[in-house]
């Protein structure tokens, strides 16, 4: 038989001024189960909270139903009493008898009518609560970042300084990412890779960070604090240990005309490569695809020429597989093509070039030394245009995002050029300048001002080519919308931010979700912005969404600090309103029928296929099962079994359906 | 605010998410604006929880109306929770029409946490309509003597 | 395949020899021409200017009377005609108010069961029949221009890459010929300023013969009767204005076609042109000299 205890406040005048709280008191004393009902002036004060306590002990109560404010508000006091008196936490139930009813409605019958149903329908679930446990998970104290671009780098860099083994995964051949190919950075036109590349040896060496390049994340399975990945460690044809990265395999390699990844194609690279010069780790690859050896079977001039004999042609990929407890996704962006835009001569005309490739003719690094050449014939532009916006902000395009660093970098572009050639003409189409940041307005007026960049507010509608000069034609909105055509020898699209090729399949093979232009979405956009819906997976940097490095980093070491933050217990606990599906004796097991529905309905991938078998081990059935680690406790699953065979904790069909019975 | 004295109050159930509706309807309690007090709240974790038979029980145990309410669209706690919802919705919408019952007394809205003042209306606005189509007795008469949602599940 | 036929005012006139190829082409690609019977101005540049409802009710009641035809598609070559009946159909199934405002006005329903489609469109559909019956290739660099409406908007045309469309450019290469790449294909000739301003046709017209002549086209091909009025009738002027002269002929899509498919000059109107249709010598000569020109 339950034994239930009522106890109505007042909440001084609050409830009291509208509903007759011992009316309220008396009704439930009536209520069949009900064995001790009070009202009391303030229920959560300390002593008001003691005649709970009291009430528990002498009375022996199986539940307690707290008439009084919001169980947002005070739910967790109320439990808590109830907990130190010996009872349940999960047998307190509240009636919002102040947000829901006095507050609202005037001092009417009806007032504390709908008061007393309030109370009863709590009772009747009340009577239906089970005793509930909260959930202690173990955490594997180790972080898996994903991606060596700066944001995974400074993220790498927060968790292992704080003292938790970090294992970093890139998949090209040195860490660094795109902010290794820029060549200044604005607004302080600060060289990226002096700025860089230290941060890339410390992770190199730092302790605690275990570094795989060239390798990708080949599965994740588990949940938050219990994580399994396997890497695929792809082969680099070398043995990392013996090569001392002395470079001249590269020297002799007869295989020298590869377009170069790092110089945005710009430059050449040989089949055995490194990046670039200052990559980490400084250990060649071997590009099999353009390979002599690989394509005809002969040469492996590299071979004969290492000092220290550590090629492996024979080499394969290498799967390992490592514990992690959380996991920072940073695999960055990739910008548009010039054959994106049928209108700029798609791709055909090799003088119009993307903002990344500019990046590399200016980079003293790049393949023309930072001097400022055409790719076409490697003539000194006299007229640059650079075009923003191209493909962002563009719905036609089906890029309707704005990818937020394009107005900088262009302003950076066309200083930076005419830095280098005094007598050139920089021209800037634009729709809007979008200059938010710490001295970014500045900077651009400076561009504007000082370096004389002509900035017209219009957009391009054809480019093509004559007498060898690039005629941009467009529209200066500003002045009387006029037609504008520019003979130009360089063109500079500043092509939107897009997400990696393959973000869907990862984010797909992560079972994290992402938005319709493929970018990671963030838990909240405000309030959980380096978390994943995904308990455990945190995010920074441009694959969530395009941004500049400051931003980047400061969402690295935020996504760093929620994992340093989770590290710091050893067991996850949390609340247990969550689904469970149900257990019966044999030889039904379960009334689960296995349709899976709910597994289609789940948001967070929580359910789970549990074979039964008997003893011979043979599969008997085929149910679900919910980690309990990773629900969050919506019931959407509830409300789509067919079978009712799963239930949530805290709010179970029985407990639902009887609120509804009483009233 | 008063309210015409009329032979007949409607009993309204509202089917609120924890996230958005219930603590929309606790800021219209701390706004201390007024509304009819003909509704009575039950509390979800999410409109995804909201199974139909729940609305069926409702509408068997008396209530001449029913409230769906959860997070708007796309910012549901648990994501998707309200989609679901959704849908179903469309589904159930004919089933329901089919065993009789009148789709006008159902009404769905999306109330966030911060939109106290849009429950207080929503509760009025639905109170008002179902006192225009009268008590609800018709469907509790067929159900008599036909097991009863409650004891089904 | 029988189409609804809306030849629009133009063919009517200035651009007969439009609707004297289509007609000609039509049967060798299996197509019927139904002209919608009592058919009327499409409203074109005059009312979609002045008078919102006007644009809206002269398109739609040919598009009514076309439906009440029973045709499927009905089949408008100007791309002026093309793009108000287009944008009335899309305009009146978006707005239900709208629709029954509009089909009160005409005393005729429409429910938009009947589609607008172009001759490029239509011409696109048959090219593996063109390039099957293609007895004289036309086998000469010709420069396709589609000028504004064929294409744009975007929203409203089927054009899949509309700032640089290829359609057209299929359609003549499964004739024989070899489309350019040039600079001009979507840009603007001028159109309606034809008959008010024609110095600033010359200029607009002009750059397009001028990029088309220097990049070798041996004819400019187009599929709207305005544009073909301001590359041809207004040749003397685009001429006087650059001070070069062009003898670079001005082709309807229908007429390259029918020139390939073995119609003689006559049948297809080329005697109207006001720039001699005639081309050097070359690979083929134009519909293999007929004998009844």
């Amino acid at each position: 038989m339950p034994r239930i205890g009522v106890f109505i406040c007042h909440c001084g005048e609050n409830i009291g001024a509208t509903v007759d709280a011992a009316a309220v008191a008396k009704a439930a004393g009536e209520l069949p189960g009900v064995v001790h009902a009070v009202d009391y002036k303030y229920m959560c004060s300390d002593p008001g909270q003691n005649l709970i306590k009291e009430a528990i002990r002498e009375k022996k109560l199986t539940g307690v139903v707290v008439g009084a404010c919001s169980p947002r508000m005070h739910e967790p006091t109320f439990r808590r009493a109830c907990a130190e008196a010996g009872l349940n936490a999960f047998l307190c139930e509240m009636a919002n008898l102040r947000e829901h009813c006095s507050w609202v409605h005037e001092k009417l019958p009806e007032t504390t009518e709908k008061a007393i149903d309030l109370v009863r329908v709590m009772v009747e679930k009340v009577k239906r609560n089970r005793p509930l446990f909260p959930i202690n998970v173990p955490i594997t104290k180790t972080a898996l970042v994903l991606g060596g671009g700066i944001a995974g780098i400074q993220a790498a860099l927060d968790i292992a300084n704080a003292g938790h083994p970090v294992v970093l995964v890139e998949r090209e051949a040195s860490i660094g990412g795109h902010m290794a190919q820029l060549s200044e950075t604005f607004p302080t036109l600060d060289c990226s890779q002096c700025i860089l590349t230290p941060r890339m040896v410390e992770v190199a060496q730092h302790p605690n960070i275990r570094l795989y390049t060239y390798s990708e994340l080949e599965s994740l399975e588990g949940f938050i604090g219990n994580f399994k990945a396997v890497i695929r460690k792809k082969a680099r044809g070398i043995d990392e240990a013996t090569c001392t990265g002395c470079g001249a395999c590269i020297q002799k390699c007869p295989t020298k005309k590869i377009p170069s990844e790092f110089n945005a194609h710009l430059g050449h690279r040989t089949a055995i490569y490194v990046p670039f010069p200052q990559a980490v780790p400084n250990k060649p690859v071997i590009d099999r695809a353009h390979c002599t050896y690989y394509r005809t079977g002969k040469c492996k001039l590299c071979e004969r020429v290492c000092p220290t004999k550590a090629l492996r042609y024979d080499q394969e990929d290498l799967l390992v597989e490592v514990a992690v407890g959380a996991v920072v996704v940073a695999t960055g962006y990739e910008v548009k093509g010039t054959d994106f835009f049928p209108e700029y001569g798609y791709g055909r005309y090799k003088d119009v070039i993307t903002g990344l490739q500019f990046e590399r003719l200016a980079s003293a690094s790049g393949p023309t030394l930072g001097a400022i050449r055409r790719p076409s014939d490697g003539q000194v532009p006299e007229t640059v245009v650079f075009i923003a916006c191209a493909g962002s902000r563009d719905p036609a395009k089906g890029l309707h995002y704005c990818s937020k660093i394009c107005c900088m970098y262009t302003a950076k572009h066309a200083m930076l050029y005419k830095h280098k050639v005094h007598h050139g003409r920089p021209y800037v189409f634009y729709m809007d300048i979008r200059a938010g940041g710490k001295m970014y307005e500045e900077f651009v007026r400076r561009a504007i001002e000082e370096d004389q960049v002509s900035y017209i507010r219009g957009r391009v509608s054809r480019i093509y080519e004559k007498n060898g000069k690039l005629i941009v034609k467009g529209v200066d909105t500003l002045l009387n919308s006029r037609p504008v055509e520019i003979a130009a020898d360089l063109v500079v699209l500043a092509t939107a931010m897009v997400p990696q090729p393959d973000a869907e399949a990862l984010a797909q093979k992560m079972k994290i979700s992402y938005d319709g232009d493929r970018f990671l979405n963030e838990a909240h956009p405000k309030l959980r912005p380096v978390e994943m819906n995904t308990a455990g997976i945190f995010v920074a940097g441009a694959c969530q969404a395009p941004k500049d490095i400051p931003e980047t980093v400061a969402q690295a070491s935020g996504a760093a600090s929620k994992v340093i933050g989770l590290f710091s217990k050893d067991e996850l606990s949390r609340e247990p309103v969550v689904a469970v599906v149900n257990r019966t004796a044999p030889p039904l097991f379960s009334t689960c029928v296995g349709c899976f529905l709910c597994e289609t309905a789940c948001p967070y991938q929580a359910i789970e296929r549990e074979e039964i078998k008997d003893r011979n081990g043979n599969v008997l059935k085929t149910v679900a099962r919910v980690n309990q680690g990773v629900c969050q406790g919506c019931g959407t699953c509830v409300a789509l079994c067919r079978s009712k065979s799963i239930d949530l904790q805290g709010f179970t069909n029985e407990q639902v359906f009887a609120e509804l019975v009483a009233l | 605010m008063e309210f015409a004295v009329s032979a007949f109050e409607p009993k309204l159930v509202a089917f609120v998410c924890n996230w958005c509706t219930y603590a929309g309807a606790d800021l219209t309690g701390t706004s201390r604006i007024k509304y009819a007090p003909n509704v009575r709240l039950i509390r979800l974790p999410c409109t995804g929880r909201i199974d139909f038979m729940l609305l069926l029980q409702a509408f068997g145990k008396g209530a001449d109306g029913v409230i769906v309410s959860g997070c708007h669209p796309g910012d549901c706690h648990y994501t998707a929770g309200n989609f679901h919802a959704r849908r179903r919705w469309t589904l159930f919408r004919r089933l329901l029409d089919f065993v009789g019952v009148d789709l006008r007394r159902v009404h769905f809205a999306w109330v966030s946490a911060a939109e106290g003042a849009k429950w207080a209306e929503l509760v009025n606005d639905v109170k008002t309509k179902i006192q225009a189509l009268g008590p609800y007795d018709a469907f509790p008469k067929r159900l008599d003597g036909r097991p009863q949602p409650a004891e089904v599940a | 395949m029988k189409l609804g036929y809306f030849p629009g005012c133009s063919l009517e006139s200035s651009a007969r020899e439009y609707n004297e190829s289509l007609q000609a082409v039509a049967p060798l690609l299996d197509l019927e021409l139904c002209e919608v019977p009592d058919w009327n101005c499409c409203g074109a540049t005059a009312a979609h200017s002045l008078n919102h409802k006007l644009a809206l009710a002269l398109p739609a009641r040919t598009l009514a009377l076309a439906e009440r035809a029973g045709f499927d598609e009905l089949l408008v070559p100007c791309s002026a005609c093309y793009s108000r009946l287009a944008a009335t159909r899309r305009d009146l199934l978006a707005n239900e108010a709208l629709r029954q405002e509009i089909t009160s006005i005409i005393e005729l329903d429409y429910v938009g069961s009947t589609k607008v489609v172009s001759v490029v469109d239509v011409l696109g559909r048959a090219a593996p029949t063109i390039r099957a019956k293609a007895s004289v290739p036309f086998l000469r660099k010709v420069a396709c221009y589609y000028g504004c409406y064929l294409t744009r908007p975007a929203s409203l045309t089927t054009c899949a890459r509309p700032e640089d469309p290829q359609e057209m450019e299929a359609i003549v290469a499964s004739a024989g010929a070899t489309p350019l790449d040039w600079a001009f294909k979507i840009d603007c000739c001028g159109a309606a300023l034809s008959v008010s301003r024609t110095a600033t046709v010359a200029e607009l017209a002009g750059r397009i013969v001028a990029d088309a002549a220097e990049r070798g086209a041996e004819a400019l091909v187009v599929a709207c009767p305005l544009c073909h009025t301001n590359l041809d009738l207004r040749r003397p002027a685009i001429e006087r204005h650059r001070g070069v002269s062009y003898a670079l002929p001005v082709l309807y899509i229908t007429q390259l076609v029918g020139l390939a498919l073995g119609l003689s000059e006559r049948a297809l109107g080329l005697h109207r042109h006001h720039v001699p249709v005639r081309f050097a010598p070359g690979a083929a000569a134009p519909a293999a000299a007929p004998k009844e020109n």
